[in-house]
């Protein structure tokens, strides 16, 4: 007993190190959290009705690539939230580091692009530690599996973040279309290039 | 008449603008061939894009460090993650504002996933990220992150060895 006593807690140690480090990929359990959105309400995934999983995107106001995948993340979400995958946008920038990611210019960013999903303000950076985001877009594809948040994909939307016709890799979608057909997902991490998140300066 | 010409020719030549920036547009094919450099001298490879501020920040020190290491030793390459639709529009009135003179490259296949790996298995994707390297003499780092003009400098001294 003794023995799988330690087992266990060498596990959980080990666990809560490697999540320290490093960054979720498929097969692990993500934790939920629970972030103001830009109506100032806060948000959690438990909450989210009609869920059976979700499309969690770490992004932000200002990065150029993200701009470029403004219009293709509102499709994920118009495509993907009637099948029960809404998108979850997370902007986890200091706005001491970028003045134009603070809780207001989210606001303004969601009203003036008329964001139909949740945009979440992860203040104290905890959550996109927590997932190991590095850039802004990054995304990360959630199921629920008996009442655990299941990571699915995780990395970029597709191949070109320049043009999104010359996209002949649409990682995103690909995985979402395998997740609702009940399959495996064929290619389950990719690498996401963009935006380094702004961390606050320690 | 021979005059004549010549004139117009040394007019329309000599009054261009400043040479423009040569920038080379490479592929995989040659991403690889940067990485298989077999000359015994150190390589600086950045990679950075107009878009990603602390890249725009720290690009100063490689021009600079770049002209200081001219003939001895250290290659400087900056690979651009530029936008192909962007090349006019910011990269080169970028370059020219900024009078970099380095060797720049752009990357053209944007199917990160292709070819990150082979600059790193390491690289997350994040920029800027630099490369330093000597394949004949088997040193090679990955700095995942910026730096600022005295890191970049301790880092070639180290690696130049």
């Amino acid at each position: 007993m003794k023995k799988y006593l330690f087992i266990s807690v060498a596990a959980l140690m080990m666990t809560g190190l490697l999540n320290a480090q490093s960054q979720y990929k498929a097969g692990d359990i993500a934790s939920d959290f629970n972030l103001k959105n830009v109506k100032g309400e806060p948000v959690s995934l438990t909450d989210i009705k009609d869920a059976d999983g979700f499309i969690v995107a770490f992004w932000c106001n200002t990065c150029p690539v993200v701009k470029k995948y403004d219009q293709r993340l509102q499709e994920l979400h118009a495509k993907y939230a009637p099948k029960g995958y809404p998108v979850v946008a997370i902007n986890a920038n200091d706005p001491a580091v970028s003045p134009g990611d603070s809780y207001d210019r989210m606001k303004e960013t969601a009203a003036k692009l008329n964001y139909k999903f949740e945009y979440l303000f992860d203040e104290t950076q905890e959550t996109a530690r927590k997932y190991g985001a590095t850039n802004t877009p990054h995304i990360y594809i959630l199921s629920w599996k008996d009442g655990r948040l299941v990571v699915d994909y995780v990395g970029a939307i597709d191949n070109n973040a320049d043009d999104a016709t010359a996209a002949d890799k649409k990682y995103a979608e690909d995985a979402l279309n395998s997740i609702l057909k009940g399959q495996a997902v064929a290619v389950a991490g990719t690498k996401a290039v963009g935006c380094s998140i702004k961390w606050k300066k320690s | 008449m021979k005059l004549f010409i010549a004139a117009i020719a040394l007019l329309i030549f000599g009054l261009a603008p400043l040479p423009a920036q040569k920038i080379e547009k490479i592929g995989i094919p040659g991403l690889e061939k940067i990485l298989a450099s077999s000359e015994d001298q150190l390589y600086v490879v950045n990679f950075w894009a107009t878009w990603c501020p602390p890249c725009v920040t720290e690009l100063p020190y490689f021009e600079k460090l770049s002209k200081e290491y001219q003939g001895k030793g250290v290659k400087f390459i900056l690979v651009s993650l530029d936008f192909p639709s962007q090349i006019d529009s910011k990269l080169i009135p970028f370059l020219k504002k900024n009078k970099i003179t380095a060797d720049v490259r752009l990357m053209t296949n944007l199917d990160y996933n292709s070819w990150i790996d082979k600059v790193d298995p390491g690289w997350q994707g994040n920029l800027p990220a630099t490369l330093f390297f000597n394949n004949a003499e088997k040193t090679k780092y990955f700095h995942p992150s910026e730096v600022d003009e005295k890191e970049l400098r301790d880092l070639i001294t180290k690696y130049k060895q």
